[in-house]
C-alpha cells in the first residue's frame, strides 16, 4: 500500500514533515487541581491532575522527601473503531509506568515532600500517538495544577514507511508495519526523557527518525507555551475585572 | 514504586554514595569495565525448547510452549506468539505472587516488541488452516534470581529456548481436508521454528544526570542509577526496539553512543547463543543416535553410523552428511572394485532422503574391507577417534571388535582376518576379490 504518493503527500494530504493539527485546552474538568484537552489530529485525550495532596496509601511511598507522583493511563472502550474489551491490559499498565515516569522527571519533586500527585489520563479518541499526546496534555494540566516543573515535558512520534521519514503518524500509517519511534523531551534543557522504538530499523535510519521526531516535539513545545500564555492572560484579565 | 513497605529493599545513603563516587572515576563496584558484561552461561534443559540463563547473579529460565488455536480476526494466516513473565518471589523480596507487576509487564513487553515487531520469529509459517487453525507459541519466563538486568538475560533466555524448540509436525487431512491432524514426535520428527536473526537486548545505566553510562548494571546498581535504557539490536545492525522509559533525561549524543556501543556487542552475543545451540543440538542427536532400534550389530563402524545418522532430520545433520558424502567418496575412489549398490545407497540417501526408517539390513550387504582400510589410512587419526567415539554409543558386541579392528586396521594388516571372520559371506565378494584388484594392475604393466 502506498504511504506516500509520488508528489510526496501522505494518506491525510500532510507533507512528511508536517503535524496534524494541534487544539489544546487547559481547565476543562472543574473538580481537578489541573486539567487539560489535548488534540493532535482525531487523537483526543484528556487529563486531570490532582495534587499536591496526602498520601492516600502509606505502602507506596518510595522517598520521604520526594512527592510520590502516581500515573494512570486508560483508553475508553468507544476511543477506538472496535469497542475495546479490557479497559487495563498490559499495555495500559506498561504505559502508565513509562508515562509516570517522564512526568517524574520533570515535576521537581524534592519541593513537596510528604504528598502524592496523581495524573489521570483518559484516551477518548485513538488515532495513532495516543502516547505523546497524553504526555503532551499532562504537562498541560500539571502546569495548570501549578506544580513545579523544572521543564515542559513534550513529545512526538515519527515513522518510517515507503522509506520516508514521516512525523506523527496516524492510526493506519502506525499499523503499517513500519517502524514508530516515539520521543519525549524536555525543550529547554534539551534532554531526552523518553525514547521507545518498535519494528526494525537500520541505524542510519534511525537517527534521521529520531532527529525528526525531536524537532517535531520542539514545535509542540512552542505550541504548548502559546497556550499557557494565553490561558495566563485569560486569568489575569479575569481577576482584573 | 510496589510491593509492600516491608518487604523493600532500601539502599543505604553510605552505599549509594560509594557507588556513584566509584563511577565518577570510572570504576564499578565489582571491578568489572563500564561496558563489560558479566559472565554469561547457557544451558539447556531435557525438553524442547527449554532454556536457562545466567549472567553473573541473574538467573533465568524460558520455555517455550506451542498450541493449536484459532487465529485472530484481522490477522487470518498468522500464528501468534505471546509472552508471559513470572517474577517468582524467591528472586527478590519486592516481588510478590500473583498478578505481575509494572516491571514484570514491562519486561514482557519489551522483549515481546523485539521479537514479534522486528518479525525474528516468521508467524506465518505458523499457520496450519488459513482462518481456522495456527499454530500459538507461548513463551514463559521465570525468573529465579534477580540480581540485576532481568531483561538482558531473560531476553537471551526466550532466544535460546525459542531456537531449541521444536514443535510437532501437523498434516491437514480429514474427509474434507479440514481435519488437521498432530503427529507424536515418534512417529514424525518435530519442526524448529523459523527464526529469521536474534534480536539481543543491552540495558544500559545512567548516573550522574546521563553523564555517565554503564552496561549491564548489578542489583546494586540498578538501585542508584537515575535512569536506564534498553536497546534491541540484531547481528545485522538493525535496531529492532528501544525503550527509555522516562526517567532523567539525556543528550542526543549519549542516546546514540549507546546505540552504537549496543549495536558493536551483538555479533560477539548471537555467537555465543548459536554456539552453545549447536552444542545443544550436537548432543541431542548423537542421544537419539544411541537409542535408535534399527542400529543394533553393525560389521565396520565408520560408514554405518553415517548412515544412520543421515536418517535424522536435523540442520546439524548436514554437517554429518557431509561427513558421511565425504566418507563416501574416499570409498569410492580408493577401489575400483567397490560394491556399486550399496556405495550408490549411502551417496543417495544425503539427497534423496525421504523418511521412515531405515530400509538397509547390515547382514545383507558385506563390507568391502580393503577399499575401508584405504579410507582409514588416508584420513588417519580422525576417522578413527570419531568412529571409535561413534562405536561407544552403539551397543553389542560386534561393534566393540569393529573398533578394535578399526583401529588396527591402519597398521596392522594381521587384523585383516578379524574383520575378514565377522564379515558376511553372501557369494559375491570374497577375499580373493579383494586381492584381485593388485593382480590385474601387475597383469596391465606387463
Amino acid at each position: 500500500m502506498e504511504y506516500v504518493n509520488p508528489e510526496g503527500l501522505r494518506l491525510d494530504g500532510r507533507r512528511f514533515n508536517e503535524m496534524r493539527q494541534i487544539v489544546a485546552e487547559v481547565g476543562v474538568v472543574s473538580k481537578a487541581d489541573g486539567s487539560a484537552v489535548f488534540e493532535m489530529g482525531n487523537t483526543k485525550v484528556i487529563a486531570a491532575v490532582y495534587g499536591p495532596r496526602e498520601i492516600q496509601n502509606k505502602s507506596l511511598q518510595n522517598k520521604n522527601d520526594h512527592a510520590l507522583v502516581l500515573c494512570e493511563y486508560s483508553m475508553a472502550q468507544f476511543s477506538t473503531g472496535d469497542r475495546r474489551r479490557q479497559k487495563f491490559d498490559r499495555r495500559s499498565t506498561e504505559l502508565s509506568l513509562v508515562i509516570r515516569q517522564t512526568m517524574e522527571a520533570c515535576i521537581l519533586t524534592e519541593l513537596l515532600p510528604h504528598s502524592q500527585i496523581d495524573i489521570f489520563l483518559q484516551v477518548l479518541q485513538a488515532d495513532g500517538g495516543t502516547r505523546s499526546a497524553c504526555i503532551n496534555a499532562a504537562t498541560l494540566a500539571l502546569a495548570d495544577a501549578g506544580i513545579p516543573m523544572r521543564d515542559l515535558a513534550v513529545s512526538c512520534s515519527a515513522g518510517y514507511l515507503n522509506s520516508t521519514p514521516l512525523l506523527d503518524l496516524n492510526y493506519v500509517e502506525d499499523t503499517a508495519g513500519g517502524a514508530d519511534v516515539t520521543v519525549g523531551i524536555l525543550p529547554k534543557l534539551d534532554k531526552v526523557t523518553l525514547l521507545q522504538m518498535d519494528a526494525k530499523l537500520p541505524m542510519e535510519t534511525f537517527e534521521t527518525v529520531f532527529a525528526l521526531a525531536s524537532e517535531g516535539c520542539k514545535a509542540i513545545a512552542e505550541r504548548i507555551r502559546e497556550v499557557l500564555q494565553e490561558n495566563t492572560k485569560q486569568l489575569e484579565y479575569r481577576r482584573a475585572a | 514504586m510496589e510491593g509492600r513497605l516491608a518487604n523493600m529493599w532500601r539502599l543505604t545513603v553510605n552505599e549509594s554514595k560509594f557507588v556513584e563516587t566509584a563511577l565518577q572515576s570510572e570504576l564499578r563496584v565489582d571491578g568489572r569495565g563500564l561496558y563489560d558484561y558479566r559472565k554469561l552461561t547457557i544451558k539447556f534443559g531435557k525438553e524442547y525448547g527449554s532454556s536457562e540463563v545466567q549472567l553473573g547473579q541473574t538467573h533465568v529460565m524460558g520455555f517455550v510452549t506451542a498450541q493449536l488455536v484459532q487465529p485472530y480476526k484481522d490477522r487470518p494466516n498468522e500464528g501468534s506468539l505471546s509472552i508471559f513473565t513470572e517474577f517468582s518471589p524467591m528472586a527478590d523480596p519486592s516481588f510478590e505472587p500473583g498478578r505481575p507487576g509494572e516491571s514484570a509487564v514491562e519486561l514482557g513487553r519489551i522483549i515481546d516488541r523485539g521479537l514479534r515487531e522486528s518479525r525474528a520469529v516468521d508467524t506465518e509459517s505458523l499457520c496450519v488452516l488459513a482462518g481456522k487453525m495456527v499454530w500459538s507459541v507461548r513463551i514463559d519466563l521465570h525468573i529465579l534470581d534477580n540480581g540485576g538486568n532481568l531483561v538482558d538475560a531473560a531476553n537471551i533466555a526466550a532466544l535460546a529456548a525459542l531456537v531449541t524448540f521444536r514443535r510437532p509436525d501437523c498434516t491437514v487431512g480429514g474427509e474434507n481436508g479440514q481435519e488437521v491432524i498432530i503427529h507424536p514426535p515418534e512417529e514424525r520428527e518435530p519442526l524448529p521454528l523459523i527464526i529469521h536473526h536474534l534480536p539481543i537486548a543491552f540495558t544500559f545505566g545512567f548516573f550522574n544526570k546521563g553523564n555517565i553510562v554503564v552496561m549491564d548494571p548489578t542489583y546494586v546498581e540498578e538501585a542508584v542509577m537515575c535512569g536506564r535504557m534498553t536497546v534491541t539490536v540484531n547481528a545485522n545492525g538493525d535496531i529492532c526496539a528501544i525503550q527509555k522509559p522516562g526517567e532523567e533525561g539525556v543528550s542526543h549524543s549519549v542516546i546514540l553512543h549507546c546505540m552504537r556501543l549496543a549495536s558493536s556487542r551483538a555479533a560477539a552475543t548471537t555467537k555465543i547463543i548459536r554456539e552453545e545451540v549447536e552444542a545443544y543440538n550436537r548432543e541431542r542427536s548423537l542421544q537419539k543416535v544411541k537409542r535408535h532400534p534399527t542400529l543394533a550389530k553393525s560389521v565396520v563402524s565408520g560408514p554405518t553410523v553415517v548412515v544412520k545418522e543421515e536418517h535424522r532430520k536435523s540442520s546439524d545433520q548436514e554437517k554429518a552428511a557431509e561427513i558421511s558424502r565425504e566418507h563416501v567418496e574416499r570409498l569410492k575412489l580408493s577401489s575400483e572394485e567397490l560394491r556399486s549398490t550399496k556405495v550408490e545407497e549411502v551417496a543417495a540417501s544425503p539427497t534423496n532422503f525421504k523418511g521412515g526408517p531405515s530400509k538397509w539390513d547390515p547382514y545383507s550387504e558385506a563390507m568391502d574391507v580393503d577399499s575401508l582400510k584405504a579410507s582409514l589410512a588416508s584420513k588417519g587419526d580422525s576417522v578413527t577417534k570419531s568412529s571409535s567415539k561413534k562405536t561407544t554409543n552403539g551397543s553389542g558386541n560386534a561393534e566393540k571388535d569393529a573398533e578394535m579392528s578399526v583401529e588396527e586396521v591402519t597398521g596392522d594388516l594381521g587384523k585383516k582376518d578379524t574383520v575378514e571372520a565377522t564379515k558376511q559371506n553372501d557369494g559375491e565378494m570374497t577375499l580373493k576379490d579383494a586381492v584381485k584388484p593388485k593382480k590385474k594392475r601387475k597383469n596391465k604393466n606387463n
